[in-house]
């Protein structure tokens, strides 16, 4: 129960963007308080014990795109913001063989270069372009975008600054940017590598959470977007918050709290009220009505257009919009309790292969056939496969000598041809399990509980519309000034005092926290330009 | 070059074939290709580092604390037998001639610990007291078990290690081996310390690591070490100061309160020692005469990456410590002293720097500027000044 009924703000979500939307306003001096829906906070950056003794991150599983600002900003290493590296790469193939690669530039040199020595010096190259174009996205990335319906003077300064930021960049850079939104992953990685298992292994970051093959155009995109994050300064580099993603999200909650916000779970918001076109606060599930002249949806636009607020509301080309938007839930997870570390047969008793991504991907192929049966509503005899063990890294996830393993799985359509989800779960996890066993021998036996999570289980329980991932398909045309609207790209809506800034606003998705603090920085200008 | 009682293990586990040299021993730089996962092995779980290079002496008879009353800054008789102290010894002018651990392990036996060899120097103290001095350098190896899990694993080895107390330490035994564990390190957090005979050293390494399996528990080299301790606050010498005896001017010398000791000195009322350095000591208390004082900086991360962004580059997050001069300017751009170890932190996710800074401008919260070099320009990054260490989990001593 909150502690009052009436606040300036009150943010709809306790997801990480919630949190660290709330961080932000109360951080400002506004009286905040969250509501979450669910027992705790974090969405779909949650972890839970869901076997004694085992920490699973049930639906995120590794950080890279969070914005640094926020860390320092939201003052997070003092609530017990922890990023463990993750050093390696590791790439199983059919045959036996593998691509390790690790954080030795020479090693991985030699190591790619048993597949193609050619490869292996052009690797290096693409990846020090591809940081290039990182480097010119960043400001985008990092800032509100411009609303390219507006005729504000404010607003057309803003595009003229950003035709002069893409002006200003290296012609290569420049061009590169464009072959990634725009292409193929495929048509960009076959224009430097030759060796299959390498681009399995990149093209696998042009999937993600979408419903593209790496041959389909806009593949490029999603791989840019995967590089877009660092750590501890190096783009497209990955690691585990201590305790999961869900340790993350309570070092926000934390974070929050210190700056006075208060959040409130089991609390799920029926509607947002509003009052001549005014936002004046919040109805619960229960009836209970709150008071603020301030609400912030942190959930994905479906809901913060059609569920939160009557769309009879709403301007027609923005109903129309968000109706049309394109949420594909492709993605499900595997989550395994295993009673030691799955076994290699070429890696012998190495471990170090397991302080990373071990992608299961062995040729672009491989993807591409995976997703040709998602493309026909059924999930893949051979699915691609995205595991991490993090309890390598992170004693405390599982008991000594235990791990858990975390798989990320594609292709798994929310709408499948025929039978439904809950009918093929275990259908489903079995072939996980067997892909698994075919790369790991004996992997079967080592499990002790396995935990299926379907895109209609991340929609029942996170609320992300069909199970998107990103809250709104990474698609060019819902993108920077087309996210989650052409004109409503700036965390406001048609409502006054309602803002929106959950993963299907600007910048997008992934545990990033963008959205949520540009929405704040936005909620905090209209409020300072009110005074 | 020695080696360590440790070496056949720590040669064995070091997958990276880099040595450095620490008092004429190797001793490894780093184990892992990345020593990032060393570094967080030691913040998130637990890491073991040989020690062994220290200098190790045995100051023992009826009058050894008399002895060491008179040789060291800090007062040795609030030691009692079973703990051990953090200390520092002076030359005659109150300069800094060294820090080391000290402990004790009964009324008229002390261990000390030093980066410098002390045998002739503590043996000239000695005059007509009834104590002497032993080097026991090679006769122990120094095994450090340090971090948050430092505890729950070496408590299943030792039982004793559960209620061991913050500076505190105890005779066990691992296996057969007769071992003293104090609760003591260079890493700011929750650790200990392991001094076993260099016969038994490999049993207690494997009996330790065995204990540690699972449990995240990894060796760290000198690098993380040198890591640990900036985010620690703690001193090294020939980096933070220079020992007194082989400086050429008093600018390279520092005096304990310089260097931010001078709460070893509270109590110097009540505390009737006649010790080396003394005289000078008070007088720079009475006076206010000292010259600098040692801070930490918090750099500016807005800044730091302003400087960068401004010439195209990204900002560089490098956690190799820089550990030579740095200068730090005031607003109107006047030098005020300089940093004398930089730093990324990874855990703290910002750079730090343990800087020398006049004693006007050492106020928590002053805002100076440090010399940064970017794209080979010098440029002048925010920073703030704030209390040492940076790094203080409420592990560390509870
Ligand atoms: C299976 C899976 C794996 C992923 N893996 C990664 C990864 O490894 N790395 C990465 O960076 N990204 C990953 N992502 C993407 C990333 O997790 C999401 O994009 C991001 O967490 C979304 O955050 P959010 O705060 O915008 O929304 P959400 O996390 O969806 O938060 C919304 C919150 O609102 C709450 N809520 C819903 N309705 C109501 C209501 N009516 N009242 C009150 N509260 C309500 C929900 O319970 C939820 O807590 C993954 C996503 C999934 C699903």
């Amino acid at each position: 129960m909150p502690k009052r009924t009436s606040y300036d703000a009150i943010v709809i979500g306790g997801g990480h963007n919630g949190l660290v939307n709330g961080a932000y306003l109360a951080k400002e001096g506004l009286d905040t308080l969250i509501l979450e829906k669910r027992h705790l906070v974090g969405g779909a950056a949650i972890t839970e014990e869901l076997y004694p003794g085992f920490q699973f991150t049930t639906f995120s599983y590794a950080l890279s795109l969070l914005r640094p600002d926020i860390i320092q900003d939201l003052d997070l290493v003092s609530h017990g913001f922890m990023i463990l590296p993750m050093p390696h790469s590791f790439a199983p193939m059919e045959n036996g063989d593998y691509l390790l690669t690790g954080p030795d530039r020479y090693l991985n040199h030699r190591e790619i270069a048993r597949h193609s020595a050619r490869d292996a010096e052009r690797l290096e190259e693409y990846e020090h372009l591809q940081d290039m174009v990182v480097q010119a996205v960043k400001p985008l990335m990092d800032s509100i975008p411009p609303n390219l319906y507006s005729k504000e003077p404010e607003e057309l300064a803003r595009m003229v600054a950003l035709g002069r930021h893409l002006g200003s960049l290296d012609h290569a850079v420049l061009h590169e940017l464009v072959r990634f939104l725009t292409g193929s992953a495929a048509d960009i990685l076959d224009d430097y590598f030759e060796t299959d298992i390498l681009k399995g292994l990149l093209a696998s970051s042009g999937i993600i959470g979408s419903n593209l093959g790496p041959r389909s155009q806009g593949s490029g995109l999603v791989l840019l977007y995967h590089r877009m994050g660092e750590y501890d300064g190096l783009f497209g580099t990955w690691g585990f918050h201590k305790g999961g993603t869900g340790g993350f999200t309570q070092v926000l909650a934390k974070a929050a709290e210190a700056f006075g916000a208060e959040i409130v779970t089991d609390a799920p918001v029926a509607e947002v009220v509003t009052s001549n076109g005014k936002a004046t606060g919040v109805m619960l599930d229960d009836g209970i009505e709150l008071d603020a002249s301030i609400v912030v949806s942190a959930l994905d636009p479906r809901r913060t257009f059609f569920e939160l607020v009557d769309r009879r509301e709403l301007p027609t080309d923005l109903v129309d919009s968000v109706e049309r938007m394109k949420f594909t839930g492709t993605a499900a997870k595997v989550n395994f309790a295993l009673d030691g570390l799955p076994r290699y047969p070429a890696m012998g008793d190495r471990e170090d292969h397991f302080r990373g991504f071990i992608n299961i991907a062995p040729s672009m192929d491989y993807i591409e056939h995976a997703f040709d049966e998602g493309k026909y509503g059924w999930y893949s005899a051979n699915p691609y496969i995205d595991a991490t063990l993090q309890s390598v890294v992170d004693p405390d996830m599982a008991p000594p000598g235990k791990h858990v393993m975390s798989c990320f799985v594609q292709y798994a359509p929310y709408h499948l041809r025929e039978s439904d989800w809950d009918t093929e779960r275990d259908r489903f996890g079995d072939i996980v399990q067997a892909t698994l066993e075919r790369f790991f021998p004996g992997f079967g036996d080592l499990v002790l509980h396995r935990e299926i999570v379907t895109p209609l289980d991340i929609e029942r329980t996170v609320g992300l519309t069909q199970g998107d991932i990103f809250a709104g398909a990474f698609l060019a045309p819902q993108m920077y000034f087309f996210r989650p609207a052409p004109g409503w790209n700036q965390y406001r809506t048609p409502i006054d005092g309602y803002y929106q800034c959950g993963s299907g606003t600007h910048p997008g998705g992934g545990v990033i926290g963008g959205p949520g603090k540009l929405a704040a920085s936005q909620i905090i200008n209209d409020r300072r330009a009110a005074e | 070059m020695l080696t360590t009682p440790f070496h056949e293990r720590t040669s064995a586990a070091n997958e990276t074939g880099l040595w450095s040299h620490w008092a004429g021993h190797l001793v490894v730089t780093k184990y892992q290709i990345n020593e990032k996962v060393e570094y967080f092995a030691l913040r998130n779980a637990a890491g073991v580092l040989d020690t062994s290079a220290l200098f190790k002496y045995r100051i023992y008879g009826r009058d050894a604390e008399r002895l060491l009353s008179g040789v060291l800054a800090r007062d040795i008789r609030k030691c009692r037998p079973g703990k051990a102290q953090y200390t520092m010894w002076c030359d005659d002018r109150g300069f800094l001639i060294e820090d080391g651990v000290v402990l004790r392990t009964s009324s008229d036996e002390f261990l000390l610990t030093s980066a410098e060899p002390n045998l002739a120097y503590l043996e000239s103290m000695i005059g007509g007291d009834q104590a002497a001095v032993e080097d026991i350098t090679d006769h122990y190896g120094i095994l450090a078990v340090q971090g948050p899990a430092s505890r729950t694993i070496l408590s299943a080895l030792v039982p004793e290690v559960e209620d061991l107390s913050f500076f505190a330490l105890t005779p066990a035994k691992i296996g057969d081996a007769s071992v003293i564990i104090s609760r003591t390190g260079y890493t700011g957090d929750l650790g200990y310390e392991i001094w076993a005979d260099a016969a038994d050293a490999t049993d207690v390494w494997d009996a330790v690591t065995a204990a540690g399996t699972g449990r995240g528990l990894l060796p760290y080299g000198s690098q993380v070490m040198h890591m640990a301790r900036i985010e620690a606050g703690l001193l090294l010498i020939d980096v933070d100061y220079q020992t007194s005896r082989f400086a050429w001017i008093d600018e390279q010398r520092a005096t304990p309160i310089e260097l931010g000791y001078g709460w070893m000195f509270k109590r110097l009322d009540r505390d009737d020692r006649a010790f080396v350095g003394r005289g000078a000591i008070e007088r720079e208390l009475a006076d206010g005469s000292s010259r600098f004082r040692l801070v930490g900086l918090d750099i500016d991360w807005r800044s730091y990456q302003r400087a960068h962004l401004d010439v195209g580059l990204p900002p560089t997050k490098d956690h190799v410590p820089v550990e030579w001069a740095m200068m730090v300017y005031d607003d109107a751009k006047r030098v005020i002293g300089h940093a004398s170890s930089f730093l990324y932190s990874p855990l703290l996710q910002r750079h730090i720097a343990i800087a020398r800074l006049s004693p006007s401008l050492a106020a928590p919260g002053t805002r100076v500027r440090i010399e940064v070099t970017i794209n080979n320009l010098n440029y002048l990054v925010d920073a703030a000044t704030r209390r040492l260490p940076f790094f203080n989990p409420a592990r560390k001593t509870a």
